[in-house]
Parts: C-alpha cells; structure tokens; sequence
C-alpha cells in the first residue's frame, strides 16, 4: 500500500487496525470465491455425470444457487458488514413475499 | 440567490410549480390534483345513487353505469385518496424527521407528474369512445371481451400512474432510513412518520405485482399475447392472483396513513403522550406483514379448494389482533386526557367507532364458507366503503383541517368545518349502513337497476339521501376552503397550541429550508418536551452554516409526458397508421429525458450562512 495517509475525515481512524480487516475481508474472498468456483463444477457435474433423476438434480442446483448467492450478498457485497440492517430487512422481506407468491401459484393455481 | 419571498406574476408561480422538487410544494400539486380527483369520483358517485334512487330508473344507460361505476372505483382508490395521503405524507413526514427534503427531490416530483399524467390518460377515456367498464378490478375474463379502448386507458393509465407511486414509496423508505434529524431514534418517530414508513413498504412490495399484472393485461390486448386466455393456453385466474396480492396490501397502503393522522390528531388534542407507542409501532408493521399474506379472501368463491380458503381465512381473521390493539390504544389515550373537541378531533373521535363497524363485517367476510353469501353483494360494498369512508376519507378530511395551517400558513373556519363534519358523518352512515340489509337481502353489488316489489326501494332511497349529505358536506368545505384563502389571515408556529412533534416548531408555512439548524431531538413529541421545559423553539443539533439544495428541474414533467405520448400510440398502434410512429416518439422523450438528466451535471445551490442571519435581522427589524 503506497498511500499511508487516511482518506477519512475521522482523526481517530486506525490504520493498522484497517489493513489487518482488509487483508481478512480479502481472504474470505478468495476462499469464497473458490467455493463458488467449485459449487458450480459440482452443479455441471450433477447434470453431465451419472443418471441421475431429474427430481434430485433440479433441486439440488436450485440449492447450489441459493448458496451461491448468499455468498454475493454477504462475502462480495459486505452485507455481513456492520450498518446494513436495512437492507438486510428489506431483501429478506421481499424473498418472503415473492416465495409466498411462487408457492401460492404453484399449489393452488396449477395444481 | 437571495432566500427571500417576492411576489411573482402568475406565469412564474406556474412555472415554479411546473419545475418544483421541494416536498411541501409538490405536497400542494398532490393536493391539488388528488383533490380535483376526488371530486371527480364523488360526482360518479352521486350519478349511481341517483340511477339507484327508484326501481326501474333510467337517469344512465347500462353500458355507461357500467363505465361510472368502474370509473368510480378506480378514481378513488388510485388518483384520489393515495395522491392525498402522499400529498400529507410529503408535506408533513419530513417536517416530522427534521429533514431539510426527501432524499431523492428530483424523483419526489418525477412521482407526481407521473401520477397526474397516468390519471388525466385514465380520465381522457370518456371522450375518446368511451371508459373502461369491467370493474375497478378489471377481471381478466371481463375485460379481455370489452370492446373498445376503456380497458386499455385503464391498462395504460394505472401503468403510468403506479411507476409514480412506486417511486414515491422507495423515496419515502430512502428518506426515513437516512434523513432522521440528530437525536430521532426510530422508536421516537412520530406515528405518522411510522405508518408512513410501513405503507411505503407495502408500497415497494405491492406496486410490482400490479406492474406485472398491468403489462400481461396489455399485452394481451393490444400485442397479441395470450396469458389470460385459457383458450391459447393460459389462465385467467392468474390476473386474479395478480391483482388481489397488490390489491390487498393496497388497502393498507391507504389506511395505514390514515392510522398515523388519526393517532397524531388524538394524542395532540387529548393533549397526552400516545397511549402504548412501541404496542402501536408493533402493530402498524404487524399489520403490513400480515397484509401480504391474505390476498385470497377476495377469491374465496373462485373455488381455491377448502384447505386454501381455510388458511387465508384464519390468516385475515388474525389482522384483527394488531388492530383491535390500535383501537384500544386511541381510547386508552382519550381517557383521562384533556379533550378540545376541535374539527379534527371531531373527525378522530367518530373514525373510532365507524372503523369498528368496517373491521367487524371484514372479520364476518373473512368467515369463507358464509363469504359463500355475501360475495358480490351490497354487503361487501357496505363492508368495503366502512373501512375506505369510515376510515380513509374520514382521515384525509381531518388533516385537511389539522395539517392545514402547517401547510398554507392560514387557519380552516372551525365552524363550517365542524358543519362539514357532522354533514359528511351523518350522511355517511346514512348513505352505508342500510346497504349492509340491502346485501343480506339479496341485492348484487354492480347492477344497474333492480326492480320494484322487492323490499329494496326503501333502503336504496335511504342510501341517496345520504349521499346527497356528503355531497353537500364536501362542497362546504370547498366554500370554506375559498374562503379561508380570500381572508388569508396568517397564524404562527404552532396554530393548535397543542403541537408535539417537530412540524410545529418551525414556521406556518415552513422556510423552503425548513430547518435553519437541524433540530435535536431528546425524545418522543420532542416540541412537546422542549416546551414543558419553558422553551419556544427546539435546540439546535448543530452550528449555523451553508445550506445545500436541489435546482428546480423541468425534467420531470418531459419524462412524464413521454410516457403519455407514448401511451396513446401503443393504444391506436392497431387502428391507425401513426400509432407505431407516436409510440417511438413518445418513448424517444421520455429516453431523452432521462438522457439529459444523466449527462448533465446539476450540483444544486447553497444557500449561504449571512443571508441566513440576514433573513433572521430581517425579520426582528
């Protein structure tokens, strides 16, 4: 890191204490994202080997995607970060909503 | 840029309001046009009691009562009381958060022009061949067989106007998030303020459902899609779905403010703290959160099967816990308070009971296997008109009266506000109260005429009296309105003398800054608590200093007007030559627009410290 001086406006921030939390931040990164890499070999692999039922495959990638996600949300967009109730309480809401939506049309529209 | 006022010609005040993004002015436009709407909707009203007056009447043709009655329904659910409610919400939440504006100014007056333009598309239906005549609900079954373009007005129209609410519910969410002044906890939001927040939420999640359904509906109609045509392959109930999962929620959108002006309007004239605030707070979000979940107890008869209408049934019959703990918090609050019965109190004491009429048929309804006997008929409409009248019109009457000094700086006559009142009361229980009989005798709901001989002249009678009441009682207010105006005789801060919370601290109207100095808030009813304590203004949270504000923008208005273009030439693509051409340009406005507004660097303006400590030795001299 080439620029030592702090771009923010608070006097009292630690710089040291600010790397250590970067460099962490990065390792989560790269361990997520190697996950993510390996999640979606398992998803190909689930559909290119074996006979598998359709039945086991298509919700078992469905889970995949949902891990995967969470993954984005909270590793690659920081929402496991500090100050994002808000948006953790609106996103959640709205997965409620749109789920009871799904399954309310799939039960008891095209039953 | 001087902050001073100046009297200006009427092309300039009209090119301010054209151009406006500040929440207070753009409050009035809601106002303003909501109100002109809400006229509208109440002459349709009167046109069906009058046909429904005697047996065998023939004031209106079939076909056009159909078009009134649908035009009725949908004017005032859509472009009469939201409009309003987001007008008092725009005029009076950021005042209650000590915020300087919304957080998004520019997008604060995108909503409006989008909603103006959406509802003046819908209204232009009765001179272009005809308006839209399947209900306000539009089945898709029924409207897919209605010939002519009313549906597709309906269609194009509530498409316009809904992406306008639906901006000004994320803006609202925005605003109460971020813009709290120093000190404003979320536990100490006013009630307004909280139901505000929770009816923008509905809004962000019941608004995309109705886009959904609108755009299917259109493109059914006029591109040739089939997703309601069961026919081709689709399914008709689907649009039922749809609708009912914004339609449901919708109705909370609308009482949920009316909720807050009740609860802030009895506290302040019971001149007590609010009975049970954090019980109120749970059940406002309790209320919003069960909203999503009971959509179906409009589709009990569409044959969901009996484990599908038990559970939406239970679930309905749950809404009426958080609000029973409502109610009885207001009364908990009035007990032992000392009570000035002023116009707006008068309005809050007699919602009280009125609503409670409408929750205990709604919890009757929601009983599925008797909803068997009273689906589609007047009883539903007694039910219905309860909660809407009894509860939603009932409270944008009162702000009218309490948020009007705050808003124009001049005080509402309190006698003819307190005819207006017992006029619109007595004429609404008139008009309601017998059409539930009306219903358990047998009258559907949506006809036109009914014959002699059957026990219903009596009760429908009735019913048109009271409607003409109500009439009376509006046209009262407009005269007292005018009135009010032409004297212009200017009050001060805190016109009720009983203000609590931080709208009555500031000048009536507001400085277009609000706040000099942002407000610090040391608790629930902060002005209430600074003036137990002797003082006459709120502690400031911070040094005087540069102020920044938004520029004025026409861009709105362009973006709006695009869309209304563009709407007439999706409708007439299929019938004339330059349909497909006026589609492309309208679109091409709208795109530009927003063009312009992308590239364009508009950094707003400061206003600065010394004319700030000029404006206040201007004042004292």
């Amino acid at each position: 890191m080439a620029n030592q001086q702090s771009t923010s406006e608070n006097p009292r921030v630690d710089l040291d204490y600010r790397r250590k939390k970067n460099a962490e931040d990065m390792r989560y990164q790269v361990i997520t994202f190697s996950l993510m890499i390996f999640l979606t070999l398992i998803a190909f692999a689930a559909v290119g080997f074996g006979d598998l039922s359709n039945w086991f495959v298509v919700p078992f990638i469905l889970l995949l995607a949902v891990v995967q996600v969470i993954f984005q949300l909270y590793y690659f967009m920081h929402m496991s970060h500090k100050g994002h109730e808000a948006p953790q309480l609106f996103l959640y809401s709205g997965v409620l909503v749109g789920f009871i939506t799904v399954l309310a049309f799939m039960t008891i529209i095209w039953w | 840029m001087s902050t001073y006022a100046q009297k200006k010609g009427v092309g300039a005040v009209l090119w301010d309001y054209l151009t406006t993004v500040d929440h207070k002015k753009i409050a009035i436009l809601y106002l303003i046009a909501g109100g002109f709407f809400f006229v509208l909707g109440g002459l349709e009203a009167m046109v069906i009691r009058i046909q429904l007056a005697i047996p065998d009447n023939n004031f209106v043709s079939a076909g056009f009562y159909n078009e009134v009655l649908t035009m009725h329904g949908t004017t005032m659910i859509f472009l009469a009381a939201m409009p309003i409610l987001l007008g008092f919400m725009n005029a009076v939440m950021p005042l209650q958060i000590g915020a300087r504006d919304v957080a998004f100014p520019f997008l604060n007056a995108l909503g409006f022009w989008l909603f103006l333009f959406g509802g003046l598309f819908l209204n232009l239906s009765w001179f272009l061949g005809g308006a839209p005549d399947a209900g306000w609900t539009s089945y898709a079954s029924l409207s897919l067989a209605s010939e002519g373009h009313g549906i597709d007005f309906y269609a194009l129209g509530l498409q316009i106007s809904g992406f306008g609410t639906l901006i000004g519910g994320i803006n609202f969410l925005v605003t109460i998030i971020n813009m709290r002044a120093p000190g404003m906890t979320y536990m100490r939001m006013p009630l307004f303020t909280w139901t505000t927040f929770v009816a923008s939420a509905l809004i962000l999640f019941a608004f995309p459902p109705l886009t959904v359904g609108i755009f299917f509906l259109t493109f059914d109609r006029l591109f040739g899609a089939n997703f309601f045509d069961p026919t081709m392959g689709g399914n008709t109930v689907i649009w039922e779905h749809l609708f009912w999962i914004f339609g449901h929620p919708e109705v909370y959108i609308l009482i949920l403010p009316a909720f807050g002006i009740f609860s802030e309007i009895i506290s302040t004239f019971s001149r007590k703290r609010l009975f049970g605030y954090s019980s109120m707070v749970f059940a406002t979000v309790l209320i919003g959160f069960l909203g999503f979940m009971v959509w179906a107890h409009h589709m009990f008869t569409t044959g969901l099967g009996p484990i599908a209408n038990s559970i939406f049934a239970v679930a309905t019959m749950a809404i009426a816990v958080p609000t029973g703990i409502k109610i009885f918090n207001w009364l908990f609050t009035m007990w032992g308070g000392s009570i000035r019965f002023t116009t707006p109190m008068l309005y809050a004491v007699s919602f009280v009971p009125s609503f409670l009429l409408g929750g205990v048929t709604g919890v009757m309804l929601a009983v599925a296997a008797a909803d068997y006997q009273y689906h589609d008929t007047y009883f539903v409409v007694a039910h219905f008109h309860y909660v809407i009248v009894g509860g939603v019109v009932l409270a944008i009457l009162a702000a009218t009266h309490f948020y009007w000094p705050k808003m124009f700086g001049t005080m509402l006559n309190e006698f003819l506000g307190k005819i207006t009142f017992w006029l619109f009361l007595i004429g609404f229980h008139l008009t309601f109260f017998i059409q539930h009989f009306l219903g358990l005798m047998g009258m559907p709901r949506r006809i036109f005429t009914f014959l002699p001989n059957q026990g219903l002249e009596v009760g429908n009678v009735v019913s048109t009296v009271g409607a003409f009441f109500m009439a009376i009682a509006v046209i009262i207010l407009l005269i007292n309105i005018v009135i009010t105006s032409v004297k212009n005789v200017k009050v001060g801060n805190d016109p009720w003398g009983d203000g609590r919370s931080l709208e009555w601290a500031i000048a009536s109207p507001p400085p277009f800054y609000n706040f000099k100095q942002l407000p610090l808030v040391r608790g629930l009813d902060p002005y209430w608590i600074e003036k137990m304590e002797g003082k006459k203004e709120m502690t400031p949270a911070e040094p005087l200093g540069d102020i920044h504000m938004p520029n004025n923008s026409f861009i709105p208005f362009m973006i709006s007007l695009g869309l209304f273009i563009a709407a007439f030439g999706a409708m007439y693509r299929l019938d004339y030559s330059w349909g497909l051409p006026v589609l492309i340009l309208g679109l091409l406005v709208t795109l530009l627009s927003m063009f312009t507004r992308s590239i364009k660097d508009d950094h707003g303006f400061h206003i600065h410290k010394e004319d700030l400590i000029d404006e206040d030795k201007g004042r004292k001299a």
